[in-house]
């Protein structure tokens, strides 16, 4: 028969200025677990919902980012002549030649530049991005030196307000909207038109091509005719994997360095709870006799403290969290090391997170309390009942 | 004296909990400690950087290059005794995850760098092979280069596997000298530009400055920046620490939120002390209402109390700081980003200042309980 669960909350409402302690320190251990997850997958969220299913990248072999790529004009028009590549209503092919470069912009009350994409885009460029919506001013006129800035900078750096000017590669450049990227990589971006932006920066090539494919089982296609043919220098990913290849580096970066945070973190949480559950064991011997004398067997005393940390580990868990839940209202903002441009996500709650980071309280719970609950259920009832 | 006895033997009457304590303390003054050195070891590129060299690059952002013709002009500044080229390559050596810079420079560059410490003939050995390159003693030691080896290295801007011959290492002159990198002869990559995508050489990525004087760092960069205003590529010439601290800027989230981290778990170890603290004078009660029938005074309970905490905060606290200088190094090795990882003095100062906090205050609430129990209620009660 098993002791009564009430029996094992009384106990530790009973010592509440212990059991606040020890879980605090668990939930802390549980934050820092959960916001490092909520980061990861906010950034992936992000770089991957960057990228389209059945869009293509084309980019000069070996660069892996479109800053370092360079894609000749005659290699732009054999791509976007491909005959897999999508027709749009206006009868020519659904393709962006865009160039992208780094200018460093000040961050408001920053001391020192960031790095900012400014991507000049065709006019098919929308097209491709369906998530890209103006959400304030309008969009550039073609062929001008107007430029609209996406949502994650227009909030955070000097000069990007509508209406405002932004001084580069000798010209004056008017921000005359806002957009919306459903929190994708293009929020962290500034867009303008390829070939004006082109022009002031002197360059020469395209960074790269984006093409959307007509059927979505074209890629391979596409890809074999761009490896097989002796003029063309590039490779071709399907945007999606483009933009989470992009993310891996700092990806890897953010959850090595804070899961081996969290577990450091976690040891020291446990020995807390180990503390608490060996005085409560150690406090109540008396009572662990009477309950063994009444007939309780071992494994229900074993259960009993288990069930005791696991609660304390719950507890721990769920402040953790529900403090953790709170971060989705912020938003960081870092350089991708492998673009090499500032990058703003948010930190993102998934199911799954919530689950793994309940699962990793209840595991330091039972880890804390596994060695007093064996003690307690070790003890003869003689012994026991002689030390009260 | 008698206080002393009195708190040693109280604070090792429960072993396991003892034990368990001081563990968790020297946890976590080792984990301040190695994430405190973390974001110095970000610093460590800034803090090697010299006031002396200035760095001029292009005024739009480093991914635009410099005309190489800009060299001659800029050493007719007033004020600039040296200038060297240098140009990242960003090349890839066998996996992206063995990652280095690699930078193409003129002899010049050399004569910048008085702490990079190379044997004469090492050098002239470099100078004489086109395809030669230099290599830092942290780099050779971490991957096993020697003098004579060929690296071949995928390029990531400059297309093609290119091919460098190792002809000399060079060491730091001090323990801060970054000696992670690898440099090669800018005129190869020129050359080899100028035959494959001639509109790409004759490029720089950074012009490195010499100055006379460390005090006209700021005139001397504005002159430079005067000569190039409204041309086809403007520069922004600043000293090589704000250089390099533009790039810790751009991970400053990253830092302040390690830094964040480092004091967090600091609370969590107060919280596990204070429990620890809480717990032992709840069981002591009538031990400490003993004391009070006998005549101690509510001062020496409050003592006795703090300076149990303060004995295992110590011995905590010790341990974690001892622990810290062979785990950093292990970190070094096993990580193997950071060149520098030391821990330094300031960090030492603040993990014991943490260490006193937390004895402090771990102790308030059971000193202040203690001072004011009741004999008589006290003798009553029962753990």
């Amino acid at each position: 028969m098993a002791i009564p669960l009430s029996y094992v909350a009384r106990n530790l409402s009973t010592r509440w200025v212990t059991t606040l302690l020890t879980a605090g320190g668990l939930a802390l251990v549980v934050f820092v677990f959960a916001t490092v997850l909520m980061l990861d997958a906010g950034l992936r969220q992000t770089l991957v919902g960057t990228g389209e299913y059945d869009n293509v990248v084309a980019i000069r072999k070996g660069a892996g980012t479109e800053i370092q790529s360079g894609i000749t004009r005659p290699q732009a028009a054999l791509i976007e002549s491909h005959p897999s590549v999508a027709t749009g209503a206006d009868g020519r092919p659904l393709a962006s030649k865009e160039t992208v470069v780094l200018i460093a912009l000040k961050k408001a009350g920053a001391e020192k530049p960031s790095n900012v994409v400014i991507r000049g885009v065709s006019p098919a460029g929308f097209t491709l991005r369906p998530q890209v919506r103006v959400i304030e001013g309008r969009l550039f006129t073609p062929g001008s030196t107007e430029i609209v800035v996406g949502g994650a900078i227009a909030r955070r750096f000097e000069g990007t307000r509508v209406g405002e000017r932004l001084h580069f590669a000798q010209r004056d450049w008017t921000v005359v909207g806002a957009f919306d990227a459903g929190a994708s990589g293009f929020d962290s971006e500034i867009w303008g038109d390829a070939d004006q932006l082109m022009q002031a920066f002197r360059r020469i090539a395209y960074s790269s091509v984006i093409v959307k494919l007509g059927r979505v089982d074209d890629f391979e296609r596409l890809r074999a005719d761009v490896d097989a043919d002796p003029r063309l220098t590039n490779e071709v990913k399907r945007e999606r994997v483009f933009y989470s290849d992009q993310s891996k580096a700092l990806s890897t970066f953010i959850t090595v360095l804070g899961l081996t945070l969290t577990a450091v973190f976690s040891i020291g949480a446990m020995l807390g709870a180990m503390i608490t559950m060996y005085a409560s064991v150690s406090n109540r011997i008396g009572e662990i006799g009477t309950l063994r004398a009444l007939g309780f067997r071992r494994g229900a005393v074993l259960g009993a403290f288990l069930v005791e940390s696991l609660l304390l580990g719950l507890a721990g868990g769920v402040c953790g969290l529900g403090v953790a839940s709170l971060m989705q209202f912020a938003s960081f903002s870092t350089t991708n090391f492998q673009t090499f441009a500032d990058l703003s996500f948010k930190f993102l709650l998934t199911p799954a997170i919530i689950g793994q980071t309940l699962l990793f309280s209840l595991a330091m719970g039972l880890l804390g309390g596994f060695l007093p609950a064996l003690r307690a259920a070790r003890l003869e009832i003689v012994d026991a009942l002689r030390a009260a | 004296m008698f206080l002393l006895k009195l708190v040693v033997r109280n604070a090792f009457r429960h072993r396991l909990r003892t034990l368990l304590t001081v563990t968790g303390l020297a946890i976590a003054v080792l984990a301040f400690g190695l994430l405190r050195t973390v974001v110095d070891a970000w610093y460590a590129g800034a803090a090697a950087a010299s006031s002396a060299r200035l760095i001029t690059r292009n005024a739009i952002s480093l991914a635009f290059f410099l005309p190489a013709s800009y060299e001659s002009r800029i050493r007719a500044v007033e004020g600039v005794t040296r200038v060297a080229r240098s140009t990242w390559f960003g090349g890839i050596y066998q996996e992206p995850k063995n990652f280095f810079p690699q930078f193409a420079v003129s002899p010049a560059y050399l004569d910048l760098y008085p702490e990079f410490i190379i044997p004469a003939e090492e050098r002239a050995a470099w100078a004489r092979d086109r395809k030669g390159a230099l290599v830092g003693r942290q780099l050779a030691e971490q991957f096993g280069f020697k003098v004579g080896d060929v690296l071949p290295i995928k390029g990531s801007i400059y297309p093609g596997t290119w091919e460098f011959v190792v002809r000399g290492i060079f060491d730091g002159a001090d323990s801060g000298t970054l000696t992670r990198h690898m440099l090669f002869h800018w005129d190869y990559l020129n050359e080899t530009l100028r035959k494959k995508s001639p509109r790409r050489a004759d490029f720089v990525g950074v012009f490195v400055v010499g100055i006379d004087q460390p005090d006209n760092a700021a005139a001397v960069s504005q002159r430079v920046d005067e000569v190039f205003r409204n041309s086809l590529a403007e520069t922004l010439t600043e000293t090589e620490q704000a250089f390099q601290l533009g790039f810790v800027a751009m991970s400053d989230q990253i830092i302040a939120a390690i830094r964040v981290v480092a004091y967090v778990v600091i609370v969590i170890i107060l919280a596990v002390m204070a429990n620890t603290m809480a717990m032992s004078a709840r069981e002591r009660t009538s031990e400490y209402a003993t004391l009070k029938a006998l005549g101690f005074g509510p001062g020496f309970l409050a003592a006795l109390i703090f300076g149990e905490s303060a004995a295992l905060a110590a011995v905590g606290a010790a341990i974690g700081i001892a622990a810290g200088a062979p785990v950093a190094a292990f970190f070094k090795q096993a990580v193997g980003i950071f060149p520098i990882f030391e821990i330094s003095s300031d960090t030492i100062a603040l993990q014991v200042a943490c260490a006193a906090v937390v004895a402090l205050a771990a102790a308030v609430v059971p000193a202040v309980q203690a001072a004011r129990v009741r004999i008589v209620e006290g003798l009553r009660s029962i753990a």
